[in-house]
């Protein structure tokens, strides 16, 4: 298994001197391809500080990030910046769609803004759209959209075009149990097709969808569990791993 | 136990011969709850001792090989009120019931809380491997329409997944105090203890 996103003894401290704090304290992670990883632990354990560090929104204070080959070390600002427009994408709690834009122009805007000819990021978008079950309302504008549908489509905007990590913080938050589970639902199956995803939440139930569940506590991983059997036959579509 | 009242239920949907309350019981519930057909029979002779059931009086008793009978039953009166009670009644869920965990962690508390926090994880370990076995379970229930499957898997991960939230509630408390954990000390704190 080729791992995606590495992680090794990653320190970060924030602040100096007297109000210094290690939110993460030496943590190593490797997330595989195809590979979904929870990433649980109380409030203030490194959680968010982990996402943003294996997403480069933030550099470690001590240790490696790896992601799809590259040393996150190595690249100044713009190549940072580069990395995680193509490679790495993000669904938070706060889906932060454009309201202005519909669910297709807003999937397809981060890749033309990253050069993609508008009618080749509107071709990924639709086949993103059509990844997490939003064909129909691939026209409609955010307040048109339900808050399960909306996640959808911060999804798709994240696995849009050629981006092979995927960094959940708490996606299903605002969201009732059913359409939690569903927005689980297509995370894992977009997993299954080959992405590599790190999911940080608080509920249990949503780290059963995972392949793997961390367990940090002040900044280091406590507990881990055993990598789980594959899903049974006939599992989630398009399963290649 | 509710198995005599998950037979009502299906009696009262219409007659039906032991096989078939035995099959349409297995088919809620699948594989977490089989039933044998011998609870089936004692189970409906209990249920006419008590007179929530009585033979079909429509078909005939047709007797089978081996000198058995194949009865079909149909319930009564008293059964249809015995079984609206039970829809009406809430289940009781009070009690602590001998729960070997909490033995554990309470006489652990005694070693030290190192050694709860030691229990603690490695429970919790093991819990979240059973939500993500459960998981599988549902996912493939809900690819095959299984709606009973389904809610028999859901029931599992809610107690999962309460259990995992006591075990975080555990640690929580069992190591706020007195104790810090160390990487929660500011790193300056830290430099300043005497070597």
């Amino acid at each position: 298994m080729t791992a995606v996103l590495e992680l090794e003894r990653v320190t970060h401290v924030y602040g100096s001197g007297h109000v210094a704090v290690a939110a993460l304290d030496g943590v190593s992670l490797a997330v595989a391809a195809g590979e979904l990883v929870a990433v649980m632990g109380p409030s203030g354990a490194g959680k968010s500080t982990l996402l943003n560090l294996a997403g480069g929104l933030d550099r470690p204070t001590g240790g490696r990030v790896v992601v799809a080959g590259t040393d996150l070390g190595r690249l100044d600002g713009r190549g940072l910046a580069a990395l995680r427009r193509r490679r790495v994408g993000y669904v938070f709690q706060d889906v932060n769609l454009l309201p202005g834009l519909t669910a297709a122009e807003n999937v397809a805007l981060p890749r033309e803004l990253d050069g993609v000819r508008t009618r080749d990021a509107r071709a990924e978008a639709l086949a993103a759209l059509e990844l997490v079950g939003l064909t129909e309302r691939a026209g409609a504008f955010p307040d048109e959209l339900s808050g399960g549908e909306r996640q959808r489509v911060a999804i798709a905007r994240a696995v849009a075009g050629e981006r092979v990590l995927l960094l959940a913080d708490e996606p299903t938050g605002a969201l009732d149990a059913l359409t939690g589970e569903a927005i689980l639902g297509v995370l894992r199956a977009r997993c299954d097709d080959g992405i590599a995803g790190v999911l940080v939440t608080h509920e249990a139930r949503y780290a059963g969808w995972a392949d793997r569940v961390v367990f940090l506590a002040d900044g280091r991983v406590v507990d881990e569990t055993e990598r789980a059997a594959p899903a049974p036959a006939g599992g989630s579509p398009g399963g290649s791993r | 136990m509710s198995v005599k009242h998950a037979l009502l239920a299906s009696l009262a949907k219409g007659p039906m011969h032991g096989y078939g309350l035995k099959s349409e019981f297995e088919a809620r519930l699948g594989q977490a709850w089989p039933l044998n057909i011998g609870q089936v029979y004692t189970t409906l002779a209990r249920l006419e001792r008590d007179g929530l059931v009585e033979p079909d009086p429509t078909e005939g008793v047709q007797p089978q090989r081996g000198g058995e009978e194949r009865r079909s039953w149909r319930i009564t009166e008293a059964g249809r009120a015995a079984l609206a009670e039970w829809y009406a009644s809430p289940v009781a869920r009070d009690g602590l019931a001998r729960d070997e965990l909490l033995v554990k962690l309470t006489a652990a508390l005694d070693a030290g809380i190192d050694k709860v926090v030691e229990v603690i994880r490695a429970q919790r370990t093991a819990t979240l491997e059973l939500l993500q076995r459960h998981t599988r379970a549902k996912a493939d229930a809900a690819r095959r329409g299984d709606l009973p499957r389904l809610l028999a898997t859901d029931l599992l991960i809610a107690q999962a997944e309460a259990e995992a939230a006591w075990l975080d509630l555990c640690e929580a408390r069992t190591t706020s105090g007195e104790r810090r954990p160390a990487s929660r000390v500011r790193t300056s704190e830290r430099e300043e203890v005497p070597r």
